[in-house]
């Protein structure tokens, strides 16, 4: 894409890129909803001017020193498998069927869609990815685990994984060419390279704009659809097609709710959780106490009145044979008082006679 | 019996260790591989397939099995169902083996392994799921390690340190629970990022609840699987009580995972229906589906009520055993069977041998610890000096 250096350094100026302010980045990775940063930059991938030339997937490797593929990129055969990014390539064209018209098979860019929320970003547990003001979304691979759960949550299925690294396997995946080319205000590689101006590079604002001129101007040559506009959200890359995206490969069923969100009710529950279990647990655990305690307490209770009952039988059997005997003894000593008198009185009659 | 245990454990040369032998074997030299050549020298993992049978098998179903000691802690603990106490320590056990194979598991699969506390001491990433599993995991581990450590104590003979133990029994059952709830569903709620990935039967904003409700089945049915084995093997590690209580934890447990699964069969239906999906039902998958639901959580709902009213335990040990298939079929369909459903199929992901075999190779050491554990410590048995057990 021709455009002039100070243009670009005006874009990046606007989006508040000079190369003072590129070190501020903002995560992305909350569960906030975001609306993307105001004056973010992306690419207008314009597939009907797409030739399949494959220059654009040659300058990615050059700048981002990949290695390099066991075919040349001169080698246009490579687009009768369809591919996808790996560790070797960070973006794919692909060869699709034109169905309208055979002799011109179509074209279509795989690659990082800079998500204005990445799933990627939101899924990190250690925040290695980052959404950049700048718009694009760049990886860190000095804190990455290498736990690939980025690679399940990405909707595009873009980030790779370096299998065959036995120690320090690194995530792979387009950067917009943040580091060696963004800050020092060069345009991504890929975009510098296509001789037929298929990519726009610009504020994703502007690039809305130019993407419904497009439209409104030749409605013939294109679908009335921005793929990215709203697509999970949106994404900082944009698509014009002149027939249905998913005969291009590129997913209809998406949906316009940005992947944080997916997870967010989830998470939110979380201190709830921790919040009430506690509570619940402790609470479920006293009654059970109580029961056992309730129950204990009647059994003692129970053991009391017996104990009682039996203490109260043989109480009233002591006092019965006290009083049996006390009866015993009064009549014995009534007997005795008796035979003692009659015995006085026998004497005293003897005496008398 | 006793007699016969002790011999077979005393000379090498038995069949379970010849077998187990070999196992550990290929596992070493697996393990070789794996840091010698890197994931892609054992594994079938591609990029778009990016978690296989290491996440499927070792971590969601490792987990939901390693359930039974929540399930058992807080059935006893906190809804005092003393009887059931002599199943506390056997599944607390089982937990934490569990739960130590799937963080070994882990180190196989990540990238680098010895960047696992990173998410907690260089950057958290607060936002992911993966990063409360990750914490819930790490401190339930650590719960699981005091609850067991007990049994340990007394099998040391330090008495101070035991009963110092045993006065936090309550706080860490409570503690473990409330773990074992977040990262229990929180493991399903991982793939609530991709709904464009997971086929829509088994995609749904309930997955966190179904997560969690299965892991209660499983740890239930674990319990009672768990004691037949055990019985198998080690009763003449058993005290009496032990032995007398079996019969009843089985028919208790199996009595409430009836339950628990017809609520699960319920919620289950309720989220088809939520979503209306019921025309997906016709297709493979949804015949799948059905199959999943109903010729396992449905059978095994049957088992277990009619073992339970009928007293019948032989029914309520098979069935322990297949509602335990369940489970693991439940969690191999959401991770790998119905993931990346709509790939062709030349870009699906089927395990290697290998993987395979470092799975079995992981269980193996499970075996082993437990069974070296419960041949020395008080896990079957009451410690004749610790009567007083909580
Ligand atoms: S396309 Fe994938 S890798 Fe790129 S930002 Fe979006 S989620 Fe991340
Ligand atoms: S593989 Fe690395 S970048 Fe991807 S989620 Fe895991 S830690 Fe983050």
């Amino acid at each position: 894409m021709s455009i002039s250096r100070r243009k670009f350094l005006g874009w990046l100026t606007a989006a508040g890129l000079s190369s003072s302010t590129f070190g501020k980045v903002a995560h992305a990775a909350t569960t906030k909803h975001f609306e993307g940063h105001p004056k973010s930059l992306g690419v207008l991938y314009d597939n009907t001017s797409c030739i399949g030339c494959r220059t654009c997937e040659a300058a990615c490797n050059k700048v981002n020193d990949l290695p390099l593929p066991d075919r040349p990129f001169d080698d246009l055969a490579v687009l009768d498998n369809k591919r996808r990014t790996d560790p070797k390539k960070y973006m794919v064209i692909n060869k699709y069927d034109n169905s309208v018209n055979a002799q011109t098979p179509l074209f279509a860019r795989t690659g990082c869609n800079h998500c204005l929320e990445p799933a990627c970003a939101s899924s990190c547990f250690v925040r290695a990815y980052t959404k950049t003001e700048s718009g694009a979304v760049t990886y860190d691979e000095s804190v990455c685990v290498g736990c690939r759960y980025c690679m399940l949550a990405c909707p595009f299925n873009i980030p790779t994984f370096e299998y065959d690294s036995a120690l320090t396997p690194r995530i792979r995946k387009c950067t917009m060419c943040y580091d060696n080319r963004l800050v020092k205000s060069e345009l991504p590689g890929c975009i510098e390279a296509c001789p037929t101006e298929s990519f726009t590079f610009g504020k994703r604002t502007d690039l809305l704009k130019i993407g419904r001129e497009r439209i409104r101007r030749y409605p013939g040559r294109y679908l009335d659809h921005i793929y990215g506009e709203n697509e999970m959200g949106g994404t900082s890359w944009l698509y014009l097609s002149g027939v249905p995206f998913r005969k291009i490969g590129m997913r209809e069923d998406l949906g316009i709710i940005p992947a944080p969100q997916f997870t967010s009710s989830a998470l939110a529950a979380v201190p709830m959780v921790v919040g009430t279990w506690p509570l619940l647990l402790m609470g479920i655990y006293a009654v059970s106490r109580r029961k056992d305690k309730i129950a204990k307490e009647e059994k003692e209770q129970a053991l009391a009145e017996v104990i009682a009952q039996a203490k109260a039988e043989a109480d009233q059997k002591v006092s019965e044979a006290w009083k049996k005997a006390a009866q015993e003894k009064e009549k014995a000593i009534e007997a005795a008082v008796k035979k003692a008198l009659e015995a006085a009185a026998d004497t005293e009659t003897e005496e008398n006679s | 019996m006793s007699q016969e245990a002790t011999t077979t454990e005393k000379s090498l040369i038995s069949p379970f260790n010849i077998i187990a032998g070999i196992i550990v074997l290929i596992g070493l030299y697996l393990t070789v591989r794996r840091f010698t050549g890197g994931l892609g020298a054992v594994t079938n993992l591609s990029d778009n397939n990016a978690w296989g049978i290491w996440i499927g098998f070792d971590l969601l179903t490792g987990v939901a099995l390693a359930a039974g000691g929540y399930v058992t802690a807080g059935a006893v603990y906190i809804f005092g169902l003393k009887k059931y106490h002599s199943a506390v320590r056997p599944a607390v056990l089982t937990g934490f083996l569990g739960y130590a194979l799937v963080v070994l598991a882990l180190h196989y699969d990540v990238g680098r392994p010895w960047r696992l506390p990173y998410p907690f001491v260089v950057q958290q990433g607060t936002s992911s799921v993966l990063f409360e599993v990750g914490a819930c995991v790490a401190l339930y581990l650590t719960v699981l390690f005091l609850e067991f450590s007990p049994a340990a104590l007394e099998w040391l003979g330090l008495k101070k340190a035991r009963n110092l133990a045993v006065k936090f029994t309550l706080i860490l059952v409570v503690f473990g629970i409330i773990l074992s709830t977040l990262h229990q569903s929180s493991l399903g709620a991982l793939f609530l990022i991709a709904p464009s990935k997971l086929h829509p039967l088994w995609y749904s904003s309930f997955i966190p609840v179904y997560f969690f409700v299965s892991s209660i089945i499983a740890g239930l049915s674990m319990v009672i699987f768990e004691s037949t084995l055990s019985h198998r093997f080690f009763a003449d590690k058993m005290d009496e009580a032990h032995l007398r209580e079996k019969d009843d934890i089985a028919l208790g447990f199996g009595k409430a995972a009836s339950y628990v699964i017809a609520g699960y069969i319920a919620i289950q239906l309720m989220g088809i229906g939520a979503d209306n999906e019921w025309q997906l039902l016709g297709t493979t998958y949804g015949l799948w589906y059905l199959l999943e639901i109903f010729g396992f959580f449905g059978v095994a709902c049957l088992g277990f009520a009619i073992g339970a009213r009928e007293k019948n335990v032989k029914l309520i040990r098979w069935t322990s055993a297949w509602a335990v298939l369940g489970v693991i079929v439940n969690r191999f369909n959401v991770s790998l069977v119905a993931f990346n459903y709509h790939l062709p199929s030349s870009e699906r992901y089927f395990p290697s041998w290998m993987e395979i075999a470092v799975s079995v190779f992981l269980v193996t050491l499970g075996l082993i610890a437990f069974r070296f554990i419960v041949s020395r410590m008080p896990i079957l048995y009451e410690h004749p000096e610790y009567e007083d057990l909580p």
